[in-house]
């Protein structure tokens, strides 16, 4: 079954097609980079996916819905979650509380049992916690539960990110440049997070990526974006030869 | 006729909101700041003008009008030394902690006049001495026609200056982005006392052609009217001079018409719901645009 | 409820209850006058304005200027009321206040509603104008007693009652703001764009924080009314909304314990200054300049104050092994948040 449908989905600017008749679906559990040259759109399917912009034309389904005008949080309550290309953490907050401002939407207490301190507000708080627990866990991220988000190093503030996405409890996880400024070992380990977030939980995962070698080394399928339009597609050793592509990334030889 | 007179009235004082404005809107546009100060600058000038023509100018020939170098000089000095002492350490802070300040200012020079001349207000001498002009039967005062037409020659000269001279398009420069200014070679902290300098040169020309219509000089003098230019340029779009203009002339004919024809004790609440109105409508003013975040 | 969450809340109130002894003991010894007893039931008043404004600017992160004018709606409210329907004794005036507060909500939504997606100082402007809309209002009805104010609302000077309204009230909005409500208000202020891709619902959580910070304010409006007995619209102007945003701001944002600090000490301290009236207001106009530059971030920046805190430093200082601290306040920085991206992303920095 798939979880995400593009159906010949577009955005105009003022006359300008940002993106124009994009097609995408991604089956349940796939891994999918998409790729382009600066400026071809890519987070703007992002942005169309999550909801922050509406597309002019076309469909765009969760799990067969329509999802297409719906604001960007009740997005993320049928399942949608995303990092951003420049980090965007709460930063003064602690690291617990970052995951648990995503588990916000789960937790059902009224303000004034929150006012109160009502039995429910233990119950929840407590739930809420432990499971938070449980991700940075598996993130290996329980060392900085009480730290200030903005006090941890450069790598595991985009890991953090990852894990208050998967905070949300999503279906599909959309990534916007998460190697963006690691080095190389930072890049491995955060590899090994994508792959883990495949294989432990089997989040369907899409993510937009500069970083070849992460690109080729886990990514299934790719889909490349140029210009607002598709390119190609298809698995990753064709597209690298690919010469459609090569000349959008390179320019055309003589 | 009547009505033609009250909005002659509301361009006259509408025309004083827009050099206000102006002021508010520059160093908005460039600093990122609500200088709450500004409205104390028209008061200082309105002592300046207040004790330059009982010291200087009484019992001489010269016109009291001249008034206005003095005026100019004093306001347009304490605008930069606002700038420097307090606005300066702050330029990285975050934006709160400069509207405090600005607050903080604003406060300092009130309490400062009130406690040196007192709290009670002072007269103005008559400053256009000249009878009114007739125009269509209704009597117009000379001070009504000089406000109008120097705020329109302010106006046009300040946009020249933005847009052809060397320093105006320093100004914009910086409006964009400090770093990248300074990166090209712009000095922002000459830049910057510099925008300080014309609005505060402007409120001095504004102080004197208020107190031409409204002879009185006082401590508070400068609060609301401050409040209600800097509400002109958020109408007009903040940041632009046309807007500042466009935004002070019709709240100053708003202002009269209301006085005149519905009620005088309203007119304030009219005048702020129009700014309501405006920013729900048009969320960056009727000239200016709507930036959202980019994601 | 854990065993270590009991233990700080009967700590706590236990402290409350001491801080009220001492007081009460020292007026009962005639060490504090009627005089210093009159500036501390301003400073029950000052501290719920100052905590309810914190929830805006400090937690929400939007700066509002307007604060006064729902204190003046609470100041109204409860002197009709008591005025006109009056109940007596010390339920009536519970019973105002909890009109008066619902009354001040009822504007913080409708005004709130419209005007909170504005960014910045947009908001600011526009709450300025807002407040002083209500201001013109109430001097043009006449059933609110016009330009000449509203009088004779019934006195209720009675510090023990206004002791523990402040004391609750501070109390119910912390631990609202420490729920899940309060830590999305908070990521507002921290994200708005992460936020919204976290499932936050932002317009709602917008809305709620200016709501209960109305609420608070028309309590205090009510305390206010019923204290002095004479309210016209004229106290309620911008200036006392700026007044309000300063006890904030000098507390340092989003911290409580700092805005009922500064609230306390920015009310004593300019009565002390009484004696140099000229030069008063100087001062302070002086010492809020120097304090910005000096330390803008506030007195405590974003820190809380807790006592389980101290007493668990202490417990490791003589050795025994503590409990887990029992809430984590986040790390002191600078409020760098309200920097200027909110309304303009301009680059910063020379």
């Amino acid at each position: 079954m798939n979880v995400l449908s593009c159906e010949n989905v577009g955005i105009n600017f003022g006359g300008l097609k940002a993106v124009n008749d994009f097609n995408l679906t991604i089956d349940e559990g796939e891994l999918i980079g998409l790729i382009g040259p600066n400026g071809a759109g890519k987070t703007t399917v992002f942005n169309l996916i999550t909801g922050v912009y509406t597309p002019t034309e076309g469909t765009i389904k969760l799990q067969g819905v329509p999802i297409n005008g719906q604001k960007p949080h009740l997005i993320v309550h049928q399942g949608i979650a995303r990092t951003f290309q420049n980090i965007r953490l709460f930063s003064h907050l602690t690291v617990l509380e970052n995951l648990k401002i995503a588990q916000n939407k789960d937790m059902s207490y009224s303000p004034f049992s929150g006012m109160l301190r009502l039995g429910k507000y233990w119950q929840e708080e407590k739930e809420s916690t432990e499971k938070a627990i449980e991700i940075l866990d598996v993130f290996d991220m329980t060392k900085f539960a009480y730290q200030a988000a903005n006090s941890l190093p450069y790598g595991a503030q985009r890991k953090l990110e990852i894990a208050r996405a998967m905070a949300t409890d999503p279906k599909l996880l959309l990534l916007d440049e998460p190697a963006a400024g690691m080095n190389p070992t930072e890049t491995d380990e955060l590899m090994d997070t994508i792959m883990l977030i495949r294989n432990e939980f089997g989040i369907t995962t899409l993510l937009i990526e500069h970083d070849m070698r992460l690109v080729l080394g886990i990514c299934e399928r790719l889909t490349v974006l140029n210009y607002g339009e598709i390119l190609a597609e298809g698995n990753p050793r064709e597209i690298i030869n690919d010469p459609k592509v090569i000349e959008a990334y390179l320019g055309k030889g003589e | 006729m009547n009505f033609l007179l009250q909005l002659l009235n509301g361009l006259q004082i509408g025309s004083i909101y827009a050099l206000v404005a102006l002021g508010y809107t520059m160093v908005y546009g460039i600093a990122l700041l609500i200088n709450f100060a500004h409205g104390e600058i028209i008061m200082i000038g309105a002592y300046t003008v207040v004790f330059s023509i009982q010291l200087i100018f009484a019992g001489t020939d010269i016109p009291y009008v001249f008034a206005i170098i003095p005026t100019v000089i004093i306001c347009t000095l304490v605008g930069m030394l606002i700038e420097r002492l307090a606005y300066k350490p702050l330029r990285n802070s975050p934006r709160i902690s400069n509207l405090i300040t600005a607050i903080g200012v604003s406060l300092l020079l009130q309490n400062t006049m009130m406690k040196v001349f007192g709290a009670q207000s002072r007269s103005v001498p008559k400053i256009f001495d000249h009878k009114p002009i007739e125009v269509f039967g209704a009597n117009i005062s000379i001070s009504t026609i000089v406000t109008i037409v120097v705020t329109l020659v302010l106006t046009i000269s300040l946009q020249i200056f933005m847009k052809k001279t060397k320093y105006g398009k320093a100004m914009v420069a910086t409006s964009e982005d400090y770093g990248a200014a300074s990166l090209v070679g712009i000095n922002v902290d000459s830049t910057l006392t510099l925008t300080f300098a014309i609005g505060s040169a402007l409120a001095g020309v504004a102080s004197l052609l208020y107190v031409s219509s409204y002879p009185q000089a006082a401590p508070l003098m400068g609060s609301m009217l401050g409040i209600k230019a800097f509400t002109a340029a958020v109408v007009g779009g903040i940041g632009l001079i046309p807007g500042a203009v466009l935004g002070g002339l019709i709240l100053g004919i708003l202002e009269a018409l209301t006085k005149a024809f519905i009620s005088s004790r309203l007119s304030d609440a009219i005048v702020f719901g129009l700014l309501i109105l405006v920013l729900l409508i048009r969320p960056g003013g009727l000239l200016g645009e709507d930036h959202k975040e980019k994601v | 409820m854990p065993r270590e969450k009991r233990i700080t809340y009967l700590i706590n109130l236990s402290l409350i209850i001491l801080l009220f002894a001492i007081i009460t003991i020292l007026e009962a010894a005639g060490i504090f006058a009627g005089y210093m007893m009159s500036i501390l039931r301003l400073v029950t008043i000052n501290i719920i304005l100052a905590t309810s404004l914190n929830i805006t600017v400090g937690n929400l992160g939007q700066i509002t200027l307007g604060h006064a004018g729902f204190m003046s709606i609470g100041a109204y409210t409860a002197g009709l009321f008591a005025k006109n329907i009056g109940l007596a004794g010390v339920p009536g005036y519970l019973i105002g206040l909890l009109l008066a507060g619902l009354f001040a909500a009822l504007f913080g939504v409708a005004i709130g509603v419209p005007v909170l997606r504005l960014r910045g100082d947009y908001l600011a402007i526009v709450t300025l104008a807002f407040g002083e809309i209500i201001r013109v209002l109430i001097e043009y009805f006449d059933f609110t007693g016009g330009a000449q104010g509203l009088n004779g609302i019934p006195r209720m000077q009675n510090f023990t009652v206004m002791y523990f309204v402040a004391a609750l009230s501070v109390a119910l909005m912390y631990s609202i703001m420490t729920s899940r409500h309060g830590r999305a208000i908070l990521s507002i202020r921290e994200d708005e764009i992460a936020s919204e891709s976290s499932g936050i619902n932002v317009t709602f959580y917008k809305t709620m924080a200016f709501t209960l910070s109305s609420f608070f304010a028309g309590i205090a409006g009510a305390m206010h009314a019923h204290n002095i007995g004479t309210i016209g619209a004229g106290d309620f102007g911008y200036n006392r909304s700026f007044d309000i945003l300063v006890m904030v701001v000098l507390g340092g944002m989003g911290s409580f314990t700092g805005a009922v600090l500064s609230a306390t000490v920015l009310t004593i301290v300019p009565e002390m200054l009484r004696e140099f009236a000229d030069y008063r207001m100087i001062i302070y106009s002086l010492l809020l300049i120097i304090i910005m530059i000096f330390r803008p971030e506030g007195l405590l920046g974003r820190k809380e104050f807790h006592i389980t805190n101290v007493i668990n430093r202490l417990k490791k200082k003589f050795g025994k092994s503590p409990p887990k601290p029992v809430s984590v306040s986040p790390k002191p920085d600078a409020a760098e948040k309200f920097d200027r991206t909110d309304s303009s992303s301009k680059g910063r920095g020379t």
